[in-house]
Formats: structure tokens, C-alpha cells, sequence
């Protein structure tokens, strides 16, 4: 992709600012499609329809119409409230979510970044976010939107552990950090899928890892910092308008950044499951977005189904449950792969 | 047990306590008290093994007209299956009647009510105040010669 | 407690660090305090300290409003709107206490009638509560799925007496509709329908290990302590007691019923914690299907209007009924002096004395428990402030 750019444009600025949009041409439209697919997901589960009239057939425009009417909305700050961090916060959370997009590959043609830390940097980057909450729940100068804040920063911090012990089985057997090479690794039929490798330590482990993303995206059963029957709305209770949309944004961002992580390196990333048959660059990029797109109705199924845990109940599950299995993981695959 | 027999046991135990009591021809028999005794004969209802009257059912406050004002408790045992009507009655310029509260907790906001919408005053009651109405409201509605004010904080009431 | 939160503390460097308690408003407008409740929380980090009740926001004079009424029968539309989520129940009460006031008894099959319409509507109660209960703990779907059934609860007495929730149906002396054509029919096939539904909700909530995790062994409410406090209904036999005012206290025709009464058992965690008070109302749900079933099979003909008395003038003196709610036991005080207007009418409703237990019971918890142990005491402030 990068020396298709440079073919057209020989400005090294030029072709890294394209590159570093890129991402976005996938990540809004598909926001728009994922709201509106959480709220048919969630309507037919609930043995109801969801949006029905809005753009004619079963309420296609749906998420259309909320973008415009958010768009005109007044921006009302509390008048008690910081307002250089009350303006930030959005932001700060969104940069964190993108900005683990650029070494994830999309495809074997498409990386933004190919850095060798790849895998490091997208965790640390990802981490961002909890900076961007704590400045959400504290600008908003309201006592609930600080419970969210630091429920989520208490959160976010203790499920790192856990998710970064889980990737850290598969590290252990690609022995690179490289997020491009760790899809090459995985070429050829799904059992090549780090999924199926040392069978089972590594399904443990991406297991371990896929239940402690929905902590770090703040999705139920870990919703407690957005709980909607009890904290009104968390950390972003004094948003309105395009601010609230951003926050909005970003957790849809996020939603599919630890999808893209976690099918990139347990589920082959951008490889076809058939081996030599449907593969490409733009095959894998199909490959690639399904995959995510899979964990993602995933993610939206289990919001639907499962109560919420208390907090102290959360970080019970992280630290004594998610990390000494991951612990075990790592021990076991390391055993294996001495002997 | 029946409330002709109840009756009776209190009247043995606290028999110049009694100012009157009615346990034939009425729908719901009762027996008035002294407000002065209303805590021993509480005591007695919830403490005696063949009364144990555990529940405070219902403690309402009326304006009896006449100037006097009453409260009456309707009380049961849930191990006995019987019930007891209490009646007081005091005057409306010194509305003072002893709290039950300690006696059966279930009393505690029953009493914050009577306080509230009549304007009895329950002494050793441990938090008596307004309840459904707001803090700063004059008068107590439910007397019968309760005036509706014109204006409270700048709104009018009537309608 | 309070000295030990504010005690001011001292540093190994010499220094002192003021301490506070945070008060924390559920305000009145918060999604889980079902209706306009405020709840001032005093909190030490995410522990409660303690909690003071605020009530009286939906305060709408009921009780002096019947004191300017003209006619005993125009109390009950006011009496629906009381618990309006189960408004047969408070109906019926207030409808008892007159006719016992009145001395009249109504025609059998107005008590079959009133008796299938009454565990009808408990049904449908159960169902808001079990569902806003799910919804409070975070499980969005049963909400909609619990729904659903009410629908055709709904569609049932929309049939009968033109109403969904607010009805005016029950009157002195009798009702103010018969069954229409088809209600019979209607009503056994949803008792068909219902039963499996039941199951459905334990495989989706009631058993989830989340929600036990959640509701089991918080806000654990002793059996005596419960009686003291005036606690009655499933918030009673949550904690263990065996006391329902249908068996115990029989008014119409329940003691021709055979049912089993639900109590709490403590079965995943401790008796009178919320999963229990929560269990009892699945189980009521169940209980009232059987009772419909058999009045539905033994309802006996004759004329719903003949025993509605034309003026009301009971003679003076004062009545106490009490009866069994879907929330407790709702009681009507009714003084008559005599004349056609009511002298003096008290509400005595189940949520207010309920609500009253609430502060015992949140102590030491966490401020989501707060929020599953108030969902769990099933109020609705209709009837809290009256």
C-alpha cells in the first residue's frame, strides 16, 4: 500500500498522513453499521424489531439520523465543570483507540506502521483511554460521573494483566512482537491458527483473553462504569452533542481494535481459513474485517444476555481468577516448548 | 383468641387504663387507652406469650372532631392469627401521645405520617419529622379545619 | 462509625490529613429507584454507611381528596392510582372494607371473578418487578421477554373493562362489567402459555451465575427483624416467614383454593437475602396460575351488578381490612360518621412500610448492592406517598 502512495505522490508526509487516515475509511463507516447492528441484535434477541421506518426498509438511515441530530445539538458544559479537560476527554479517548490501529495489519498489503514492538506498542497506546476517563469523570464535577471514572480506570488497569499474559502465550511461540509476521506465521489451513497450536494452553489463552477485553472496552458483563441503572451514565453523564458522539466513536473504535487483535493472533488475522483458496491482499482484507466483525456481534450477543459484576466481584475475576490461569498458560506452553 | 377475650386480659391488667371498649355489634371491635398507659399495655400486647403481638398492622391519625384528636393502632400476632384495635384520643392544643416506636420499629414512620398530615406529636419518637410533605409546609392537612394557603414559595395553590 | 470516617489522620511526617464522608444522592431522578424516590447515601469509598429515605415527591393527597368526595364509589378510581402497577389489589381492598362497613355480601361468582382478576394482576406486578429487577442488575433481555406476557395479560382485562392499567372495575357491591364472550377461553390459554414461560426466565436469569452472584447473601433481611419492621409479602416470606394473608387472614373465596404459599429458603445463598424475595415472586407467578385455573374451572353463574347498592350510607364507625397485594398486605382504615361523603380513609400500603426496612438492611454494603437491594423491596412510589 505504502509504495502504491508513493508511486502517486512522492512526498513522504503526504503518503504517512494518507496512511494514518486510512484506518478511518474503515472505522467510521463501520461505527455507523456496528449501532445500528448492536440495536437489531439486541431488538431480535429482545423479540422486538428495533429501527423500523427511519430511510424505509427496516430503518437502514437510523444511525444517519442520530449523527445529524447530535451533530446540531447545543454543547452544554456544567458551569461548575473544568473546561479544558471537560473538551479533551473525548479526544484523549478516541486518540487512544485509533491510535492502536497502526500496526494492526488489515491485510498482507496494508500496515500502517510495520514496527518491530508492534504488539507492545498497541497495548501501551491503548492504555491512553483510561487517561481520557479519569479527565471525563473528573472535569464533569459531578460525584457519579467520578464513581464511572475511577471504577473504569480501576478496571481498565487490572485487566491489562490478564490480557497481556494472554497474548504473551502466543509471543512466547511466534517469538516476535511483529504483528505483520505473527499473520505470516499463521499462513495456510485454520489449524495453522494459533488458536489451534499446543492444544489447549493456547484456547485457554485466548479465552483468558477474550474475556478480559470486554473489561478493557467496558462492555457488560464489565459495564459497571457506564452501568446505566446506576451510575445514570458514568463518566460521560454531562456529555451532549458531538463530544458524546466521539466517546460514542471511540468505544466502537475500541470494540474493534481488541477484535482485530484477537483474531490477528489467535484466529490468523488477514489468512484465509482455506489455505491457498480465497487468499490475497484483498481477500485478507475480507478476511480480515470478518473476523473482527465476528467477535464484535459476539461482544454485542453477550451485552444482551449477562447481567453486569460488581466491581468488587471484577476485580476478583482479574486478579484471582484471569491472571494465575494465564500464569499457568505461559508455564505450560513454555514446558512444552522445551520438551 | 377473640377480641372479647383479649379485651378481658387487658382489662384484668390495666383495667382504670381503659376508657372504653367496644367488642360486640361493631364491624371492627376496639378498646380506647389512656395515652399514658399506651406503652404498657404495648408492652403487655408484644410480651405476653398468649397475645404476642408482634405486628403493627396500621397506625392511623384522625380528627375525631371535638377538638380531640386520636390515634389508633391496628396490631396482630402472626403466631396467634388474632388482631387489637388501640384507640387515644387527646386534645388538639396538647397533641402529645407517647411513641411505640422502640416497641414495634414497623411504628417509626407510621408516627413520622400521623406527625406529619394530623399534627400529633409522638414524645421519644427518634426522628420526628416530616415525612410526605415538604420540611417547611404550614399546617397539618388532614384537621378539619386545616385552611389551604393562598401562595407557598411564590406558587399558587388553589386551583 | 462516624468518628472513625472523619477522625483526621496523622502523617509519619508530622502532618494531618482532613478527612470526610461523601454524601451521595440517588436523587429523585435516577433510572433504579423505580419512580421518584431519593435516597442520600453516606458513603466511605464505595461502602454505604448509611441510608436516609427521602419520600413524598409523588404525594397527591389521596387520603384528604376522599374526605371531599360526594360518593364512597368515586374513592376507587383514586384508590387505583395509588400502586398502579397492581391496581385491582388496592381496588379490592378499599372495596371490602366498605362492604364490610355496608354489612352486604356480593353473589358468588363476583368473588370468582374478583379473585381471577386479582391474581391476574398479581401476575403481571411479578412480572415488572422480576424484569426491572433484571434490568437494574444489568440483564436487558428477560425485561422485554417479562413484558411480552404482560401484553397479554393486558389484552385480557382490556376485555373486560376497557381499561390496561388504571381500571375503576371493582365496585361496592359487586363489579362494574361481567366477563364479556371469550374470556373464559382466552384466559385458559394463557394460563397454557404462561407456565413454560416460568422456566424460561429461571434458565435465562433467576439461576445466571452472575445475577446469584449478584442478589445472593446481599441485603439479608431476619425473619423477626422483618416482622418488626411491618415488612409483609414476598419481602416477608423472602425471609423465611410462612405468611400469606390469602390462607391466613382468608377474605372471599380463597379458602375454597388449593395453592402453596412461596417462602424463601435461602436456597443459594441466605434467607431473606434479595435472590430469595426475588425467588418468591417466580414462584408466586407460578402459584397464581393454579389458583386461576381452578376458579376458571368452578365459576358459578349469576349477576355481577344485583348486590351494588344504590345509595351508600353505611352507619358510623370504623372498619380495618386488610388484604394481599402483590407488593404486601394493603389495609384500609375507612371511618364513616355516618353520612354519604367518607369522614376519614387511610391507605395503609405494603411499599411504605417496606420501604421503611430499607435503611436496616443497606448498612455495610456496596453502593450497587444499594441498587439491587432497593429493586429487590419492589416499590412503587405511587403507593409509598399516596
Amino acid at each position: 500500500m505504502e509504495e502504491l502512495l508513493r508511486r502517486i505522490v512522492d512526498n513522504n508526509l503526504i503518503v504517512w498522513f494518507v496512511m494514518a487516515l486510512l484506518p478511518l475509511v474503515w472505522i467510521v463507516p463501520y461505527a455507523l453499521v456496528a449501532v445500528y447492528l448492536e440495536r437489531k441484535v439486541s431488538a431480535h434477541m429482545q423479540d422486538r424489531l428495533g429501527p423500523m421506518r427511519t430511510g424505509g426498509w427496516h430503518g437502514w438511515a437510523q444511525t444517519i439520523a442520530d449523527i445529524l441530530k447530535l451533530i446540531q445539538k447545543e454543547d452544554i458544559v456544567p458551569a461548575a465543570a473544568d473546561r479544558k479537560l471537560h473538551l479533551l476527554a473525548p479526544f484523549v479517548v478516541f486518540i487512544g483507540s485509533y491510535a492502536a490501529f497502526a500496526a494492526i495489519p488489515f491485510s498482507s498489503a496494508f500496515v500502517g506502521s510495520t514496527v518491530s514492538i508492534g504488539l507492545f506498542y498497541v497495548i501501551s497506546v491503548s492504555s491512553i483511554v483510561v487517561v481520557g476517563l479519569l479527565m471525563a469523570g473528573w472535569s464533569s464535577n459531578n460525584k457519579w460521573s467520578l464513581f464511572g471514572a475511577m471504577r473504569s480506570a480501576a478496571q481498565i488497569v487490572s485487566y491489562e494483566i490478564p490480557t497481556a499474559l494472554a497474548l504473551l502465550a502466543v509471543v512466547m511461540i511466534a517469538g516476535t512482537l511483529n504483528l505483520q509476521t505473527i499473520n505470516e506465521q499463521q499462513a495456510g489451513w485454520f489449524w495453522h491458527w494459533y488458536m489451534f497450536r499446543k492444544f489447549p494452553f493456547v484456547f485457554v489463552a485466548f479465552i483468558i483473553y477474550f474475556v478480559a477485553s470486554l473489561a478493557e472496552t467496558n462492555r457488560t458483563p464489565f459495564d459497571i462504569p457506564e452501568a446505566e441503572s446506576e451510575l445514570v451514565a458514568g463518566y460521560h453523564t454531562e456529555y451532549s452533542g458531538m463530544k458524546f458522539a466521539l466517546f460514542f466513536l471511540a468505544e466502537y473504535a475500541n470494540m474493534f481494535a481488541v477484535s482485530a487483535i484477537a483474531a490477528t493472533l489467535f484466529l490468523g488475522g488477514w489468512n484465509s481459513p482455506f489455505g491457498d483458496v480465497l487468499a490475497g491482499p484483498v481477500w485478507g482484507l475480507f478476511w480480515f474485517l470478518s473476523k473482527g466483525m465476528f467477535f464484535v456481534v459476539i461482544q454485542m450477543w453477550l451485552r444482551w444476555t449477562l447481567p453486569r459484576l460488581r466491581v468488587d466481584q471484577l476485580m476478583y475475576v482479574s486478579w484471582k481468577v484471569l491472571t494465575p490461569w494465564a500464569f499457568a498458560c505461559i508455564v505450560a506452553i513454555g514446558a512444552w516448548m522445551m520438551f | 383468641m377473640t377480641s372479647q377475650q383479649i379485651c378481658e386480659k387487658i382489662r384484668e391488667r390495666f383495667g382504670p387504663a381503659i376508657r372504653e371498649a367496644k367488642t360486640e355489634g361493631v364491624p371492627n371491635p376496639f378498646v380506647s387507652v389512656a395515652p399514658e398507659n399506651l406503652r404498657d399495655i404495648s408492652l403487655f400486647l408484644r410480651d405476653e406469650a398468649d397475645l404476642a403481638c408482634d405486628s403493627l398492622m396500621c397506625l392511623s391519625g384522625v380528627d375525631s372532631g371535638k377538638g380531640m384528636l386520636g390515634a389508633v393502632y391496628h396490631i396482630a400476632s402472626t403466631a396467634h392469627r388474632h388482631t387489637v384495635t388501640l384507640k387515644v384520643q387527646v386534645p388538639a392544643e396538647k397533641a402529645e401521645i407517647p411513641s411505640v416506636a422502640d416497641i414495634w420499629p414497623a411504628a417509626n414512620w407510621h408516627e413520622r405520617e400521623a406527625y406529619d398530615l394530623i399534627g400529633i406529636t409522638f414524645t421519644g419518637h427518634p426522628d420526628l419529622r416530616r415525612i410526605l410533605l415538604p420540611d417547611d409546609w404550614p399546617g397539618h392537612p388532614l384537621r378539619k379545619d386545616f385552611k389551604v394557603p393562598e401562595f407557598y414559595h411564590g406558587m399558587k395553590v388553589p386551583y | 462509625m462516624a468518628e472513625v470516617l472523619t477522625a483526621p489522620l496523622k502523617t509519619s511526617t508530622g502532618r494531618t490529613i482532613r478527612r470526610e464522608e461523601m454524601v451521595l444522592n440517588m436523587g429523585p431522578q435516577h433510572p433504579s429507584t423505580h419512580g421518584v424516590l431519593r435516597l442520600e447515601l453516606v458513603v466511605d469509598g464505595e461502602i454505604v454507611v448509611d441510608v436516609i429515605p427521602h419520600i413524598g415527591y409523588l404525594h397527591r393527597c389521596f387520603e384528604k381528596h376522599c374526605e371531599a368526595m360526594t360518593n364512597y364509589q368515586q374513592v376507587i378510581p383514586y384508590c387505583d392510582r395509588m400502586d398502579y402497577v397492581a391496581a385491582i389489589h388496592m381496588e379490592w381492598s378499599y372495596v371490602l372494607a366498605v362492604e364490610k362497613l355496608l354489612g352486604i355480601q356480593v353473589p358468588e361468582r363476583v368473588e370468582y371473578i374478583r379473585v381471577i382478576f386479582a391474581e391476574l394482576q398479581r401476575i403481571a406486578s411479578h412480572l415488572i418487578a422480576a424484569g426491572t429487577y433484571g434490568l437494574d442488575i444489568g440483564a436487558f433481555t428477560p425485561f422485554l421477554y417479562m413484558f411480552r406476557e404482560r401484553e397479554r395479560i393486558l389484552d385480557l382485562f382490556e376485555m373486560t373493562c376497557g381499561a390496561r392499567l388504571l381500571y375503576n372495575y371493582f365496585w361496592i357491591g359487586g363489579l362494574s362489567h361481567d366477563l364479556p364472550p371469550g374470556f373464559i377461553d382466552k384466559a385458559k390459554a394463557f394460563c397454557s402459555y404462561f407456565r413454560p414461560k416460568i422456566k424460561e426466565y429461571n434458565d435465562l436469569l433467576s439461576y445466571n451465575e452472575i445475577f446469584v452472584k449478584r442478589t445472593a447473601n446481599v441485603g439479608v433481611l431476619p425473619g423477626d427483624v422483618a416482622i418488626a419492621y411491618g415488612a409483609t409479602g414476598p419481602m416477608l416470606r423472602g425471609s423465611g416467614v410462612n405468611w400469606d394473608l390469602r390462607r391466613d387472614d382468608p377474605y372471599s373465596v380463597y379458602n375454597k383454593f388449593q395453592w402453596e404459599v412461596a417462602v424463601g429458603k435461602g436456597e443459594v445463598g441466605t434467607v431473606g437475602d434479595c435472590w430469595d424475595r426475588y425467588m418468591v415472586r417466580i414462584r408466586e407467578m407460578e402459584q397464581s396460575i393454579t389458583i386461576i385455573e381452578q376458579a376458571l374451572a368452578g365459576m358459578p353463574e349469576g349477576d355481577v351488578a344485583s348486590a351494588i347498592p344504590k345509595r351508600i350510607r353505611p352507619n358510623p364507625g370504623d372498619v380495618y381490612v386488610r388484604t394481599e397485594a402483590a407488593r404486601g398486605e394493603i389495609g384500609f382504615y375507612v371511618v364513616s360518621d355516618g353520612s354519604a361523603t367518607p369522614y376519614r380513609i387511610k391507605a395503609r400500603s405494603p411499599s411504605f412500610v417496606n420501604l421503611s426496612a430499607l435503611p436496616e438492611i443497606c448498612r455495610g454494603a456496596m453502593i450497587a448492592d444499594v441498587v439491587a437491594i432497593a429493586g429487590s423491596t419492589d416499590i412503587v412510589l405511587g403507593e409509598v406517598d399516596r
